[in-house]
């Protein structure tokens, strides 16, 4: 409808109101949990990790519309990409991907990086033998 | 779909009434009151009447009393700055309670930066502020006491005739603030012992673009606008005419059926909140529960384990105008300062949500609300971290603790690294 008006842009608004990979794994490989002390926000993040790939991703948030849409278009975007690709990811690709968020939101992208990043965390922490390299991709997240 | 406004605490749809008495006042009475003729004299009586009507509305002694402002925010700054500006000399201690409106304690930081203290009146957990503190708070350099009549987050109805007699005894002029209760509870000025009260007519169906500022003669108060001498030289600048007939017009019809307004409000905010709580678990009402002690108009409510930013977007969508005090609806990511001072838990605040009722509201428009926040609750629980936590015994629920389990508050800070705010 043309006067409708929204809060956020429509792919911000379709990502809140038809999440994408909303839920929890079973059997996750690793799962990130992590708040935003600024607002409240909490964000969880399951993945499905086989051969150093994120095969599947979950996303569970208690925040607001764009933390919502934030944590699932992250989902969409990390799926299929290698560990070593996944730790380098940053908030801005979530926020181009969702074709820009009002500034006061900008840190809800933030979360849904650190989200991941947990996830990620989580996982390497369950497979020792991994550290050493994620360890060296660390650096290029920042 | 169903459209049902519950924002009436922002904005009300004009009276057609007093949009046809506005009307001339655009294109044909165009005159400024400050002029000596007949288009000037033309709208210096309208704007006599209307400062009439406006008296009426708060048994006010004479319409002298009235000044217009443009709007809710300019009659607060003038009513604390005005005063403190007038009695400098006297002392420069102001008192208010701890949940006024953001236009109230913004005037007083202001004046606090200038060398000015204010002590802060702690209200409970209803939102009635502490009698004892307030009087206990005057000292001899106290210039002025401000109180709302009716709070504009959670409408809970202030002891101002309590309070009013403490400011007579204690010689210090109280200021109301009107602005929440203006067109829906009675006001009488003199019952109060009010030597400032302030309200906005777009609250009670009146035009934007218009405040009012009632101040008993016997208040000292400067200009905080320097220019003319409207307004008895109180309030620089050419009067908004068309607003002012309006408003004088919403004033006049509110007086006559506030008793109908405020019963019809009544019974709905009464069958809203009986079907959220009958529907919903683990919600709370914030304030007073619907009766003498708090506005027909208003409810204020927390669902746990969710946040109001997406509760709001979801009744939008629906059709439903609320408003909510979470921090993420907030530009400064603050929860509402009112909900802390009442010391709701902070996930509880995160789910709040504001629904301000109106004349034109039906029940079946609670019906629907009822039925429809049935599933946003659904739909964001399902979406919920802290939902499924506390499904699984993680956390424990703040409104009805289950005796296991993390607090929400605990556990946001143990995720978050620090505590929120």
């Amino acid at each position: 409808m043309s006067d409708t008006y929204t809060l956020y842009n429509p792919t911000v608004m379709d990502h809140f109101m038809n999440p994408r990979n909303m839920g929890d794994l079973r059997d996750a490989d690793g799962v990130g949990e992590v708040g935003a002390a600024a607002c409240g926000d909490i964000m969880k993040i399951s993945l499905k990790i086989r051969d150093g790939k994120i095969e599947d991703a979950r996303f569970k948030t208690f925040g607001c519309g764009s933390a919502i849409a934030s944590s699932s278009m992250a989902t969409e975007l990390i799926k299929g990409r290698t560990i070593e690709e996944a730790m380098t990811f940053s908030n801005q690709e979530v926020v181009n991907a969702l074709g820009g968020l009002p500034p006061v939101k900008i840190h809800c992208s933030v979360l849904a990086e650190e989200a991941l990043k947990a996830a990620l965390e989580d996982y390497v922490k369950r497979h020792p033998e991994l550290a050493e390299r994620a360890a060296a991709a660390e650096p290029v997240s920042a | 779909m169903r459209q049902v406004y519950l924002d009436h605490q922002s904005a009300t749809p004009l009276l057609p009434e007093a949009f046809e008495a506005m009307r001339p006042y655009f294109t044909e009475y165009y005159g400024n009151a400050s002029s000596l003729h007949q288009h000037g004299l033309r709208v210096r009586d309208a704007l006599k009447k209307a400062r009439q009507q406006m008296a009426a509305l708060i048994h006010a002694e004479s319409e002298d009393e009235i000044f217009f402002t443009s709007d809710g925010t300019e009659s607060a700054n003038l009513a604390i700055k005005g005063v403190a500006y007038a009695n400098e000399r006297k002392g420069k201690h102001l008192v208010i309670s701890a949940t006024e409106h953001p236009s109230v304690v913004n005037s007083v930081e202001f004046l606090e930066k200038q060398g000015w203290t204010c002590t802060r009146v702690p209200v409970d957990r209803e939102g009635r502020v502490d009698l004892k503190g307030l009087e206990a708070a005057i000292t001899p350099q106290t210039v002025l006491v401000a109180l709302h009549h009716v709070n504009h987050d959670i409408g809970t109805i202030q002891p101002v005739v309590e309070a009013g007699k403490i400011c007579a005894k204690a010689g210090v002029p109280l200021y109301v603030d009107c602005e929440a209760s203006a067109g829906w509870l009675p006001i009488d000025v003199r019952e109060f012992g009010a030597a400032l009260v302030s309200f906005s007519p777009h609250r009670f169906y009146g035009p934007k673009g218009v405040g009012v500022l009632y101040r008993n003669k016997r208040a000292r108060i400067v200009s905080i606008l320097h220019g003319g001498v409207q307004e008895g030289g109180r309030r620089a600048g050419t009067e908004n005419i068309p607003a002012i007939v309006g408003a004088g017009v919403a004033a006049e019809v509110a007086a006559r059926e506030l008793p109908q307004w405020r019963a019809h409000t009544a019974v709905l905010q009464k069958r809203l909140w009986d079907g959220l709580s009958r529907d919903i678990p683990f919600i709370k009402l914030n304030g007073p529960i619907p009766g003498p002690d708090r506005v027909s108009t208003n409810i204020n409510i927390s669902t746990e384990f969710i946040e109001g930013e997406g509760q709001l977007l979801l009744c939008d969508l629906n059709g439903i105008a609320v408003a909510s005090g979470s921090s993420c609806v907030s530009k400064s990511l603050k929860i509402s300062h009112v909900l802390s001072a009442i010391g709701l838990d902070h996930a509880l605040a995160q789910g709040n949500l504001i629904l301000t009722l109106g004349k034109d509201n039906t029940e079946a428009d609670m019906d629907y609300v009822v039925e429809t926040f049935v599933r946003i609750v659904d739909k964001l629980r399902g979406m919920s971290p802290m939902w499924e936590e506390f499904e699984r015994g993680v956390i424990d629920s703040v409104i009805a603790p289950r005796g296991f389990g993390k607090s929400f508050s605990e556990h946001a800070a143990a995720v978050s690294g620090k505590a929120a705010h």
